[in-house]
């Protein structure tokens, strides 16, 4: 077991670093390997998102990377660096007033009941920003800082004074955003952050995602999303999860696809252009398989078209380009 | 001629609370029609009352206000075992439409009491298991099995199966794939360009996806908060907006190969 760093030494500029990180779901169900074997390294000033299809782990990978699992879902093996810390071997107290407090800042899912729903929200504001930073400033005082903080993301300050039932989907979700990063953490990550948001609710999230990293409020975003077409937008990074692994990352994943998945995926999007209704679409047959006791060899084999022999035997290698990796035997 | 469904001024005000009442205006003065072996396609924001209008289409709902002719007749002149005979519903949600306590045979087998004459165990057998072939799924992968095992996609397919062994006239696609996967979305999406090309099929189809609307659908209405905006032909609604909101709406549809200047 290596040691945990202390606050001192910070060697390296990634500000998350994941290594052979796996983590599993243990139950009555038996074991599934929900996030099993992957890597991934966000420097400052990175926007990275993971996109997959639904049940591929993408959700699991967000609890397991801030330290917040539900309680089926286990730490196997790996580490994950938060800034120099491992998450998994530190303490929970360290975890969560270093981690968790100062340092990450993490969205779930289901954000649009994570406000008190009997408390304004500038009551919830305060609440919040007292156990984060451990002051004990008045509401009055906290209501103070979340006007300016507002302000300089363009937002409404008449809604602190309102209920959250009061606010639409779209300020909701931008209120929440808004209000995460007011202890100005440095990597802010965001899980399905425009799934429930029609367009234009969704590109003005997008915009104010963008705005808080330039404003260099945060320094770093990791966007989980099924959406390409909104992580294309978002990000400057795409990683490609299947069946909890990352098949594919890198800058321009979008424009020229390399793993046969990828490829599916693209083929399957509908983009608003002249071309979408005349060319015919295809979906990906089959379906993720059983990740309790996943395939040996490519997990992607049954639903690909480019399948080899040595696909059913042995695991893809990890194949490096620069920037770019992918994960298939067709690179090798 | 060939107008399957005609829409003519429909409204209708939610009202809410006893003594001090609050009105909301969910459907304004809305009127279009949908021909036979139509896809129409009905397009907003969240709130702007495309659901309601599914709705009220579905005889789910009364209309404050306002008439709704199919085939010439007055909806509500129907019976309603013969109504919904001849419209038919996908919903949004997949999870939520079946019983997780029941095989998908159940649900299945259900729809056949809307037919005067039931068939007999075995030819109901028969029947799906053909409609399962039509509709490119394969009949002994799926029958007998929990909604649990199977994907969201496929679960979407086979509400969409269950409504064609009562062969409707009209189907009302209330947003059946926001929550399939995108793999799996363009399957739903073929399923109902086909069945409009082999079968006849009229749909109305409700969503808030412009990109969906635009491959699926022959003429589309925008509606913003209870209006519609903008209809007409997906092409040049899409391509050649004149309403304002429609071209906003339009510019927040993130490209999938550019990248906004923000």
């Amino acid at each position: 077991m290596t040691v945990p760093k202390t606050t001192g030494e910070k060697k390296d500029k990634d500000l998350l670093l994941v290594k052979d990180f796996r983590g599993y779901y243990r139950g009555i169900f038996g074991v599934v390997h929900a996030v099993d074997g992957v890597s991934l390294q966000v420097g400052e000033g990175e926007r990275v998102g993971v996109a997959g299809e639904s049940g591929c782990g993408k959700s699991s990978f967000a609890q397991l990377i801030t330290g917040t699992t539900t309680p089926l879902l286990h730490y196997e093996s790996g580490e994950v660096r938060v800034d120099g810390y491992d998450i998994w071997k530190i303490s929970p107290e360290v975890l969560r007033k270093k981690v968790k407090c100062e340092l990450i800042s993490y969205v779930p899912q289901a954000m649009l009941n994570s406000l008190n729903p009997v408390k304004k929200v500038k009551e919830f504001i305060a609440d919040m920003f007292r156990d984060r930073t451990g002051c004990s400033y008045s509401v009055k005082k906290v209501c103070e800082i979340a006007t300016e903080h507002f302000e300089r993301l363009n937002l409404d300050r008449s809604v602190l004074d309102l209920y959250p039932y009061e606010l639409s989907g779209g300020m909701m979700q931008r209120s929440i955003i808004a209000i995460s990063t007011m202890t100005t953490p440095k990597l802010l990550i965001t899980d399905e952050p425009t799934s429930a948001l029609d367009v234009s609710s969704q590109k003005r999230v997008i915009k104010m995602m963008i705005d808080i990293q330039r404003k260099g409020i945060i320094k770093s975003i990791v966007c989980i999303s099924h959406d390409i077409s909104v992580l294309n937008q978002l990000c400057n990074r795409i990683v490609i999860m299947y069946a909890g692994e990352f098949v594919e990352s890198g800058e321009d994943v979008i424009k020229h696809p390399l793993h046969p998945y990828t490829k599916a995926l693209m083929d399957s999007l509908l983009p608003l252009e002249r071309e979408t209704k005349y060319k015919p679409l295809l979906s990906i047959p089959g379906v993720v398989p059983d990740l309790r006791n996943p395939p040996h060899g490519c997990r992607f084999r049954d639903r690909c078209e480019k399948r080899m022999e040595v696909c059913n035997v042995e695991d893809p290698p990890e194949i490096v380009k620069g920037k770019r990796m992918v994960k298939c035997w067709l690179y090798k | 001629m060939g107008e399957l469904l005609e829409i003519e001024n429909l409204a209708k005000i939610y009202i809410s609370g006893y003594v001090w009442t609050e009105k909301k205006v969910a459907v304004d003065d809305v009127s279009f029609s949908i021909k036979k072996s139509e896809i129409f396609c009905l397009v907003g924001e969240s709130g702007s009352g495309k659901t309601t209008i599914g709705n009220i289409v579905l005889r789910l709902l009364k209309p404050t206000g306002g008439k709704i002719l199919l085939d010439g007749r007055d909806i509500y002149s129907y019976d309603k075992k013969t109504y919904w005979r001849k419209v038919q519903v996908v919903f949004q949600d997949p999870y939520s439409s079946f019983n997780f306590f029941y095989t998908i045979d159940k649900p299945l087998d259900d729809a056949f009491n809307l037919l005067e004459n039931r068939p007999s165990k075995v030819e109901r057998k028969k029947i799906i298991r053909t409609i399962f072939k039509k509709i490119g799924m394969n009949p002994d992968e799926i029958m007998g099995k929990y909604p649990h095992q199977l994907s969201g996609g496929q679960m979407q397919r086979i509400l969409i199966a269950r409504s064609f062994i009562l062969y409707p006239e009209l189907l009302v696609a209330d947003e059946p794939t926001s929550m399939v996967d995108a793999s799996t979305r363009v399957a739903v999406l073929n399923e109902l360009l086909r069945l409009k090309e082999e079968e006849k099929l009229s749909v109305l189809f409700i969503t808030h996806d412009l990109a969906q609307a635009y491959y699926i659908g022959d003429r589309i209405a925008i509606m913003q908060k209870g209006k519609i905006v903008e209809s007409g032909l997906v092409e040049e609604v899409i391509f050649k907006p004149k309403h304002p909101y429609t071209k906003d709406l339009i510019k927040s549809v993130p490209p999938l190969y550019e990248k906004w200047k923000l």
